[in-house]
């Protein structure tokens, strides 16, 4: 066990090597001179070339990546060109954030999808069955900022119940920052919920069919009993170690979510970064949540192994 | 039940009594320092954050600021600025001569300056006795008094910005109205009152929140749910909506600004290559085969001007000998045929908005009935900057956000040296009446060479100027005082609740 | 089933649509504009008077080919290479899987964004970046299904007769791990055109006048109040096609997994 984990944590490094690499590359050939990008409108030419010099933009690639990984190790990850902010303050003001609505999300989602994916097993092939299906997979089948979009309408501007976009800390005001976050936390459940309830129904038609579970029947135990106490304790298993890869996802990947809800989280900071061409924010931030995800992954999967002694050799 | 709380929470907040306004801006700003700063959103912000030297009032009319009165030496090449006295900056610090001299050296020589260009005729800065500057230029230059009214006149407290040096952006520290509180990056900018303003009997307000939300339905339902008092940039689409609710109110004005297709006539070889770009009668084709007054109609909703100058037709130097032009699809198959090309074809590059993209799908579908075969190329926008100062285009969407004096729309574009002169327009005639119009300072002589100016440009069309957008505000009808000044601000002095 | 039959229908309607749509889908109508649906329009007209009903007619075109083509990209780069992964194992394992650990790592979206930006925004621009972004997954999923089938009777047998390295990854192994490739290129095709229709809201995706559902969205969502039928028709047609392809690819797993029958 051990010696995996330690297998494990050695090979994070070269896998983000190569995230900082892929990152790094993909910005240098975004195309456009980023000196202009950032110069804005007006674009003065003595601008520009300070902005080059400053960036080492003249230089080859493998030097400007050399400046930027040298930095990254003593632990500067480089400022924001376009408000002059260190990226490392971007990043611990945004994450709280965040956080904040991917666990959110990954509530919903725990809710919607496992009771959906309960249902759905239970009941297979019956109009619950698919009522079940369809009812999880709508999160899935509708693109995040379009169902953002309608419910704002709905909800804030309709029937005045919450708040149509923005963030309140939690700190600030609880009740108005539960507001803001409830409608952006449902939009990207709603999504992870499918891939829940796949997987639950998957887990839960394989325990339902498993001897204990045919014992516990034998046994005359109450289905109900049986579904949630045997049945549903063990399927849980590969769900939550799931959950905490969607966590994972989530915290680089609420793009459009943050954009039409206005929510300042890492989503709506990477993409107006690539758009404004501030290299360093998104190198920086896209380095920030690899890391976090590839350390979930690494979470999930020793639970997993914790759980299931079948799987440790 | 909700809405019982929801009442509480509204009385307490009167009872508190501390009146907030909270402003929706369709961008985040960018880096809060006036003389770094480059995007049109963050003037905004400087509005209620930094004073200037002068401002413009409603009729763009130089009016004291900062500066109580100013006065040209007899050559023109002196310009001596009066400072308000008892000014004080918001850490205190004296607004002088001193200081302005700090700032607009700060402006013209610091590491980075997106002033430099605009102050670039002034040569030094005296600080004559503590209440009088005198500005010395190396040649007379008309729009300085307008270039004073936007960033470049912005002063700000020189101990502060020798002590925070180029992280200044971080914590500004103006003389405005409201003092700097906190930023937190694409979600708010919160400013709170400076109880030592000199005008402080124009404030009303005790905090200035503003909420960058881009997506202008997202924007709007803000207002509409109540978190918002103000937004700007209201989409034109949906005025027709929020004219029935009496709960808001719209603000409109014609912008300094102008929206237009610039074309490719000389930057690159791809000028050449193109028929529109070779040949001068393609062009005028073109621009015959549009219809303004529809395009308005269609792409804007009306909440546009049309034009065919770099100014609007209302302002004062727009020149009447050179009208806009109706369409004429005789006329403009006839061009085509002379010069041999019936069906011409070429890109027109386009931002990725919204506002862009109808613009371009409007102008395909118009001159496809001359015969014209447009093809529409969206391109993002920092792409975009850089193709067209390479000249990789044939026709480019292009708007400019403007500036209170002409020659802020001129100049960068159409003169030879132009440093934005994207369409590679050279004419030496040209040059020399911008010269003028720039260098004297009487109005009739400025707008005699902008006669000269427009005649040759509505002829060559290196830029086809179509349509000045309004500035489109909505609020609360509980806000009263909003003055509407072409240069899009939002100016806090006035404003109130009632 | 209820998702295949939606999909084959909708794929009909796309190969059909310049035969079926009443307009031409970039005819522009000054008269007509956000017109409320009628006999003239079924579903109405858009901001410059163009017919709803043949924009999204034609629109199923865009979506299906963003859907398809993104995962054929997929499976075409990544098959082959998770299968290399898979069978030579070592150091080409080790490389290969770094760096899709690394691709994973990264948001997807993100990838999209940064590659169509780079690539330039048009539909096929989308797809191209939407399959490239996808395509760890397959390598993933082909490595995993190539290392338990390696271990398999079958592939022993294969190579104690003699058989060439090459002839056994594609004549054995790769047959008997279609099944799984189906059921996720199936979902992929799902998530791929959602996928599309989020770069279109970013202006990454089909461009004007050409439509496609995430165009029409995108551009819809400044007129719901006034015209709120230039966003249901497409919205709906997403929703339903997406649903469908999503049902298809559980029911093909369902079908193909033994262990849930």
């Amino acid at each position: 066990m051990l010696n995996y984990l330690l297998h494990r944590l050695a090979l994070i490094v070269p896998t983000l090597f190569f995230v900082s690499v892929l990152i790094f590359g993909l910005q240098q050939l975004l195309p456009g001179d980023p000196a202009i990008a950032l110069a804005g409108e007006d674009r003065d030419p003595e601008v520009v070339a300070f902005l080059r010099a400053k960036f080492h933009l003249d230089e080859p690639l493998p030097v400007r990546y050399w400046y930027w990984a040298k930095g990254v190790l003593q632990g500067d990850l480089g400022d924001s060109v376009r408000i002059q902010k260190p990226v490392s303050e971007l990043i611990t003001e945004k994450l709280p954030v965040t956080l904040q609505l991917a666990a959110m999300a990954i509530v919903i989602a725990l809710v919607i999808g496992l009771t959906a994916g309960v249902i759905s097993a239970v009941k297979k092939d019956t109009w619950w069955d698919y009522g079940a299906n369809v009812f999880a997979l709508w999160g899935l089948s509708t693109p995040n900022f379009w169902l953002g979009i309608l419910l704002i309408l709905l909800f804030a501007v309709h029937l005045g119940w919450l708040p149509a976009s923005g963030y309140v800390s939690p700190f600030e005001d609880l009740k108005e920052n539960l507001a803001s976050m409830i409608m952006p936390a449902f939009v990207l459940g709603n999504a992870f919920a499918a891939v829940l309830m796949r997987h639950t129904r998957s887990a839960m038609l394989q325990v339902l069919s498993s001897d204990y579970v045919r014992t516990a029947r034998a046994k005359g135990l109450d289905e109900r009993v049986v579904v949630l106490k045997h049945a549903l304790r063990n399927a849980l298993v590969p769900v939550i170690t799931l959950g905490a890869l969607g966590l994972g996802e989530l915290l680089g990947g609420a793009v459009l979510t943050e954009q039409v809800f206005s929510i300042p989280g890492f989503g709506k900071l990477i993409v107006d970064a690539v758009f404004n061409r501030d290299y360093s924010v998104v190198q920086g931030v896209v380095l920030f949540t690899a890391s976090a995800y590839i350390l979930l992954n690494l979470l999930a999967d020793m639970a997993y192994f914790y759980v299931n002694p079948r799987l440790r050799h | 039940m909700k809405r019982l709380l929801f009442i509480a929470l509204a009385g307490f907040a009167a009872i508190a009594n501390a009146q907030t306004l909270r402003i929706g801006l369709a961008e985040d700003p960018d880096v809060l320092d006036p003389t770094m700063a480059r995007t049109f959103v963050g003037r905004i912000v400087f509005a209620g954050l930094c004073d200037k030297l002068l401002d413009l009032d409603e009729k763009l009319n130089i009016v004291p600021q900062l500066a109580t009165s100013y006065e040209w030496s007899a050559d023109n090449k002196a310009l001596t600025l009066k400072i308000r006295s008892g000014v004080t900056f918001h850490d205190g610090e004296r607004l002088d001569a001193a200081a302005v001299k700090f700032n607009l050296e700060r402006h013209k020589s610091m590491q980075g300056s997106n002033r430099r260009g605009e102050l670039a005729v002034v040569s030094s800065v005296e600080a004559v006795d503590p209440s009088t500057v005198r500005i010395h230029l190396s040649a007379p230059f008309a729009p300085l008094l307008a270039v004073l009214t936007d960033r470049a006149g912005m002063m700000v407290s020189p101990k502060a910005a020798q002590a925070a040096g180029d992280k200044f952006g971080a914590h500004p520290v103006c003389s405005g109205p409201f003092k700097f509180v906190e930023r937190v990056a694409q979600d708010r900018i919160v400013l709170e009152r400076f109880p030592n303003y000199w005008n402080k009997g124009q404030i009303h307000f005790d905090r200035i929140v503003y909420l960058p939300i881009v997506d202008s339905t997202v924007r709007l339902a803000n207002l509409r749910s109540g978190q918002l008092d103000f937004i700007e940039r209201l989409a034109p689409n949906d005025v027709q909506n929020l004219k029935s609710d009496s709960r808001f109110k719209i603000a409109r004005i014609v912008e300094i600004g102008y929206q237009g297709i610039t074309i490719n006539t000389g930057k690159s070889d791809m000028a050449q290559k193109n028929p529109l770009g070779k040949d001068a009668r393609v062009r005028e084709a073109f621009e015959l085969s549009l219809d303004r007054n529809a395009i308005v109609q269609v792409a804007m909703e009306g909440e546009a001007q049309p034009g065919n100058q770099w100014v609007a037709p209302s302002n004062r130097y727009y020149a009447k000998s050179v009208p806009i032009p109706k369409r004429n699809l005789e006329r403009a198959k006839q061009l085509l045929k002379e010069a041999g090309v019936p069906n011409p074809s070429f890109t027109l590059m386009t931002p990725t908005t919204s506002d862009g993209q109808r613009l371009a799908q409007v102008v395909q579908a118009m001159s496809k009935d001359a015969g014209f075969d447009i093809k529409i190329q969206a391109v993002e926008f920092a792409t975009s900057l850089n193709l067209a100062d390479k000249g990789q285009f044939e026709a480019y969407v292009l708007g400019w956000s403007g500036r209170a004096d002409p020659d802020g729309n001129l100049q960068t574009f159409i003169a030879c040296k132009g440093p934005l002169n994207t369409s590679g327009y050279c004419v030496p005639e040209v040059d020399e009446a911008i010269e003028k119009s720039r260098t004297s300072l009487d109005p009739a002589v400025r707008a005699k060479a902008y006669e000269v100016v427009a005649s040759h440009v509505s002829k060559d069309r290196p830029i086809l100027y179509l349509f000045h957008r309004n500035w489109l505000w909505a609020h609360t009808a509980k806000l009263s005082g909003l003055r509407t000044v072409p240069d899009g601000m939002v100016r806090l002095q006035g404003l109130q609740m009632k | 089933m209820f998702g295949l039959a939606v999909v084959l229908l909708f794929i009909t309607v796309a190969l059909l649509a310049p035969w079926i749509a009443p307009y031409d889908p970039v005819a522009t109508d000054w008269g007509a504009i956000r017109a409320a649906p009628s006999s003239a329009h079924f579903f109405g007209a858009d901001e410059l008077g163009r017919d709803v009903l043949s924009r999204v007619l034609w629109g199923a075109r865009a979506s299906i080919l963003a859907g398809v083509v993104s995962v054929s990209i997929s499976l075409l780069f990544g098959v082959p290479i998770g299968m290399l992964a898979g069978y030579l194992g070592r150091w080409v394992d080790a490389l290969i899987s770094r760096i899709t650990d690394a691709m994973l790592a990264c948001p997807f979206l993100i990838l999209a964004i940064a590659l169509a930006a780079f690539l330039g925004p048009s539909l096929t621009n989308a797809m191209i970046a939407i399959g490239i972004s996808a395509t760890p997954i397959f390598i993933r999923l082909t490595r995993a299904q190539v290392l338990s089938a390696k271990a398999e009777d079958y592939v022993e047998a294969a190579r104690a007769l003699g058989n060439p390295h090459w002839r056994i990854a594609l004549r054995h192994i790769l047959p008997n791990i279609v099944a799984p490739l189906i059921v996720q290129a199936t979902l992929a095709i799902a998530a791929a055109v959602i996928a599309e229709a989020s770069l279109s809201f970013l202006g990454l995706g089909q461009q004007p006048p050409t439509p496609s559902w995430g165009s029409m969205l995108n551009t819809a969502r400044n007129y719901v109040d006034q015209a709120p039928w230039m966003a249901i028709w497409p919205g709906l047609s997403i929703f339903l096609l997406v649903l469908s392809f999503n049902l298809l690819g559980d029911g093909l797993r369902d079908a193909l997994d033994p262990r849930h029958k």
